[in-house]
């Protein structure tokens, strides 16, 4: 079955608070950047502005290899156009949830290795998505 | 001071409706609370705590406190999705302790199938201020994918198989046949579950619970109190909650809050996992019960599938009778919120009032056991353990 790349529904602009704003400046620029603690060391998923491990505010934003696998992952199928939902581990890191696009949904597999794809959303800054490697 | 034993659970009422397109969610909440009292021979004027939690409509309970025009002196509203009637239990028991109230009243009600809420598969979009929201939402997470990602990851880890989870469903229907009130009273096999349409992998439809209106409501009493009325004695000796998240990006899907639920409720309760003779456990799906099972020690982490196969489950037919009411995956799950029917089944088969049919024989302990939110993302376990005096 050809893959389907369904609507991204963003909900209108993210929030463009200091905690969020260089995230989504970050994907605008085709970089995914993770927040890293300058105290701690540990970097975190989803970004804050507080580090959930130590709770410094010595936060660096770096920028991730795009490389990760797949923690776990659904295939949404009572859905318009079927998509799949995942978690994602980081080279960096901490997991994140994303979806699997450009690929034949029913063969991913936890611990497949998949890289960073921005795709647009409607109303929004393009989103981090993955690829099989 | 334990708290083991400061408070009775004196009353206890499960609205009869599964699709209530004529009545409001204030009124299913009072007529809840109505029944609740006239279960433990009480009246609205006894009640001096009320607890409440985000199905509640308005501002929780300053509206519902008017439209019931109780006289309270203690008011409580958690929210912690479909565990928070645990919790209210264990905190309504706290107050009791404390002398802030004698008499606690605990309502739940909503009318999803009313209102033809798609609960499971349509993303739900909360207040963009949630700091999840912008980082998740997008992705179009479901109530259905986010517990899936955990049976898929449960299933990579231990080699736990679809088989296993539908024998969950089945023993769930092989309860539910005897409840007049279930929605779906129809036995089922494992090949019916297995053959049901696939919702999200690897949860097919019938892995998942019903989506129904209705309610119910809980009595919390001081021993003085609980032991001058006419209703069989229900003890409280065990309460437990813990919350857990994605812990700053450690995902672990593999297990629940009732990791961290269960043993502070089994210290206080000084009983073990094997003494129990009956156990609601929250089932929005088959998953989810057999995560639970396993975090609360009823078998070793990773050997749910084993427990729960084999009908191990069914009541009369193995070792751990479950949700004898037919539980969400069959009967009921009012407001998208199953713990309180948890808390009303246990109550019957401690009070011997269960069906029949279902009954376990000399239940003395039970526990109830719930998880409110989203496995997979932000939930939280909350564990009731009861004896019957």
């Amino acid at each position: 079955m050809a893959y389907v790349q369904r609507k991204v529904p963003f909900i209108g602009a993210p929030d463009t608070n200091p905690e969020t704003k260089p995230f989504w400046d970050g994907c605008a620029a085709g970089k995914l950047l993770v927040p890293k603690c300058g105290d701690c060391g540990k970097s975190h998923w989803y970004p804050r502005g507080l580090c959930p491990h130590c709770f410094s505010d010595k936060l660096e934003w770096v920028t991730a290899t795009g490389k990760g696998k797949i923690y776990s992952v659904s295939v949404m199928q009572r859905a318009e156009v079927p998509y799949a939902m995942a978690y994602v581990t980081l080279a960096e890191g901490p997991t994140m949830m994303t979806n699997i696009v450009d690929c034949e949904l029913s063969t991913l597999k936890i611990g497949q290795e998949v890289t960073l794809k921005f795709v647009p959303s409607e109303g929004g800054p393009p989103m981090p998505m993955f690829t099989p490697a | 001071m334990s708290l083991k034993g400061a408070a009775y659970i004196v009353g206890a009422f499960e609205h009869p409706t599964r699709k209530a397109t004529d009545k409001s969610v204030a009124l299913l909440h009072a007529e809840c609370a109505k029944g609740a009292l006239a279960d433990a021979g009480l009246t609205k004027d006894d009640v001096d705590g009320y607890f409440c939690a985000g199905d509640a409509p308005g501002l929780g309970p300053l509206s519902m406190v008017d439209y019931m025009n109780l006289k309270v002196r203690h008011v409580d509203s958690n929210d912690v999705g479909g565990s928070s009637y645990q919790v209210a239990v264990a905190h309504a028991m706290e107050s009791i302790n404390a002398g802030r109230c004698n008499i606690a009243l605990i309502t739940l009600s909503g009318r999803p199938r009313s209102e033809g809420q798609a609960t499971g598969t349509a993303p739900r979009a909360g207040n963009p201020a949630q700091p999840d929201m912008q980082f998740e939402y997008p992705y179009g997470p479901t109530v259905v994918n986010q517990y899936a990602m955990c049976a898929a990851r449960h299933m990579y880890e231990y080699g736990t198989t679809a088989e296993q989870l539908a024998w969950i469903k089945v023993a769930a229907s092989h309860h539910a046949q005897h409840n007049p009130h279930a929605l779906l009273r129809d036995v089922v096999t494992v090949e019916d579950v297995l053959k049901s349409p696939m919702v999200a992998t690897p949860l097919h439809r019938l892995d998942c619970c019903v989506i129904t209106d209705g309610g119910g409501a809980l009595i919390v009493a001081k021993p003085e109190i609980a032991k001058s009325l006419k209703r069989p004695l229900v003890k409280v000796i065990g309460v437990g909650e813990s919350p857990k998240g994605q812990l700053g990006g450690d995902v672990d899907l593999t297990y629940t809050g009732a990791r961290h639920s269960g043993p502070p409720a089994w210290e206080m309760s000084g009983i073990k996992p094997t003494d129990i003779k009956y156990a609601s456990i929250y089932d929005s799906f088959t998953i989810t019960v057999l995560m639970q099972l396993e975090d609360l020690g009823f078998c070793e982490k990773g050997q749910g599938g084993k427990f729960v196969a084999d009908g191990n489950l069914i009541s009369g037919v193995g070792k751990l009778p479950f949700n004898t009411d037919g539980g969400g995956l069959c009967s009921n799950h009012p407001a998208n919120r199953g713990g309180i029917t948890k808390i009303i089944e246990a109550v019957r088969q401690l009070r011997g009032e269960a069906h029949p049919a279902v009954q376990v024989k000399n239940c003395d302990l039970a526990i109830a056991h719930g998880t409110g939110g989203s496995l997979g993302t932000r939930h939280c376990g909350s564990t009731v353990i009861l004896e019957r005096e």
